[in-house]
């Protein structure tokens, strides 16, 4: 079966510096990868790279059709929905403005973002800056999920988050994983085991490991490629 | 008093011209961060279409009708040139701001220099209305009718806009843009096309600024260069009101022409101090940057 997502030697160099050294992975259909590694070893770089947000060199997959070299919203239209770390949700457009510049297809699923999200409906006519960071990301996986795509990049959702919402924010995504692949880039170990079912360990721009998420409950492969000590 | 009133209208026309400069500028600048040093072409462009499209058309027409036709070509000649530009000369330098700003100065001393050469130095005379340079009279005022013209022009032009920008999707997108044009790429946008967009609206809105400006300012002649003086005053309007925000060049707009008109009436007539408007702009400008360095209305639409 062909995989949401195949990236293989994938290169990023950003002002001189070599960001990514040859990251390759594969996110088969279904389910959460999840995108490991400590601050700074090029996770974000690796979405932004995937959407041609920034030029790299490498091969990218996307459901079987070769997409490196493609402009972004031209990637995006094949089915890729993107959760940028910081949400970047528009500050002066409505929650309304910015799920209707959202969508790209004839029907979108506003049945299943309400569901998930039953608050954006109330707050439909509030500016998106002045929500809190628990709203502005609701917006923000609103506006990947709308289109029904098949593959979503959600970057750090967690990040910022007050603990009651990191735990609700994990229930919401444990939905969205059933209605798309999902590549997920997460410090957070706690919401990484519920979610995940593989695990993909970046360092230093390169792919170090990659496993069952189950793994994670070996302190040793924390602490060696994450810097952290186990975590229950 | 009587004085004052009458100034202040006439300020308030030029002001209105100046949004219309100004406006397209600052949407070109908040979308795409380009400083387009051609704005002051596409003026001067609008106006020449005006003038050349009114003196081809046989003058039995009258000169209501050929304004009118005249005022549509500028409009046209404006969003024309400005919308190749943006294809043939901006889009192929993309993601090189830098380069970007420089073609758009090349272009505009090139294609001014064609202008000298075709047309020469000399104005050209754009068919008015009789009326149009009459005066109405108003609680003891006497108003230029030229003036009500770029006023209503202006108000069109502004309640259009913040329409467009508020209710149409392409509109939405140009807000959104402004703030974050990687975003939109990302929801699966073209932006390219929303690049197009605001070159055509803000070419629209030159050609349309340059044609009134000289109706309203100079005796209904056009030259050559003409956009380019405006084009400074559009910059100093775009810094005060903010870049990227279209309210805020209306208000800057609406303040730099009273400060010109008024310091001119009121200082110019003194020796030395025949340049006191363009002066006193400055200084507006140098008051509003250090009270708010972001201008007037921030960064966002």
């Amino acid at each position: 079966m062909t995989n949401a997502l195949d990236v293989s030697d994938l290169h990023v160099t950003i002002a001189g510096s070599h960001v990514l050294q040859g990251v390759s992975i594969s996110v088969p259909v279904g389910g959460v990868t999840a995108l490991l590694g400590r601050n700074g070893v090029g996770k974000t770089t690796t979405l932004r790279a995937l959407l041609g947000l920034i030029p790299s060199t490498g091969a990218i997959t996307v459901m079987g059709t070769d997409v490196h070299g493609w402009m972004t919203h031209r990637i995006v239209r094949l089915g890729v929905g993107y959760v940028p770390e910081d949400r970047d949700v528009f500050a002066g457009l409505t929650v309304e403005e910015n799920l209707r510049l959202a969508e790209q297809t004839a029907e979108p699923r506003y049945d299943d973002v309400y569901s998930i999200f039953p608050e954006l409906r109330d707050r439909s006519r509030q500016r998106a800056g002045t929500l809190s960071g628990g709203q502005q990301q609701m917006v923000s996986i609103a506006r990947a999920l709308l289109n029904g795509w098949p593959l979503l990049l959600v970057d750090e959702p967690s990040k910022g988050l007050a603990p009651r919402l990191v735990s609700e924010l994990a229930d919401a995504l444990e939905r969205v994983a059933q209605l798309a692949t999902v590549l997920l880039v997460e410090q957070n170990l706690a919401v990484v085991k519920r979610l995940a079912q593989r695990i993909v360990v970046l360092d230093h721009g390169e792919v170090v490991h990659t496993g069952d998420a189950s793994e994670l409950d070996d302190p040793d492969l924390a602490k060696r490629f994450l810097g952290v000590t186990g975590v229950k | 008093m009587i004085v004052f009133l009458a100034l202040t209208f006439s300020g308030i026309a030029l002001g209105a011209i100046y949004f219309l400069a100004a406006s397209g500028l600052s949407l070109i600048y908040g979308l795409m961060d380009i400083l387009n040093f051609a704005h002051g072409l596409f003026m001067t462009l609008g106006a020449y279409a005006a003038w050349d499209v009114a003196s081809h058309l046989p003058a039995s027409w009258g000169t209501p009708l050929l304004f009118t036709i005249a005022v549509f070509a500028s409009v046209v000649g404006g969003a024309l040139s400005a919308g190749l530009t943006e294809v043939f000369i901006i889009r192929p330098l993309y993601g090189r701001p830098i380069s970007q700003i420089l073609v758009t100065i090349g272009l505009d001393l090139a294609v001014v220099g064609l202008l000298l050469g075709g047309f020469g130095s000399n104005s050209l005379s754009v068919p008015v209305p009789l009326w149009l340079i009459e005066a109405s009279h108003l609680g003891g005022l006497n108003l230029p009718n030229s003036d009500f013209v770029a006023l209503i022009a202006g108000v069109v032009v502004l309640v259009s806009l913040e329409w467009f920008l508020r209710k149409t999707r392409y509109g939405i997108t140009i807000r959104a843009g402004v703030e974050n044009r990687d975003m939109v790429s990302a929801l699966g946008i073209n932006v390219g096309r929303a690049f197009t967009l605001v070159f055509v609206i803000g070419g629209a809105m030159a050609g349309l600024a340059g044609l009134l400006y000289a109706v309203v300012f100079s005796g209904d002649l056009i030259s050559p260069t003409q956009g380019d003086s405006l084009l400074i005053f559009a910059f100093i309007v775009v810094v005060i009101g903010g870049l990227g925000s279209i309210r805020g060049s209306a208000v800057a707009a609406l303040a730099v022409g009273l400060v010109q008109d008024y310091t001119n009436f009121y200082l110019g007539s003194h020796p030395g101090m025949a340049e006191i408007g363009n002066l006193s702009v400055v200084l507006l400008l140098a008051l509003v940057l250090e009270w708010r360095p972001r201008g007037l209305f921030g960064s966002t639409l």
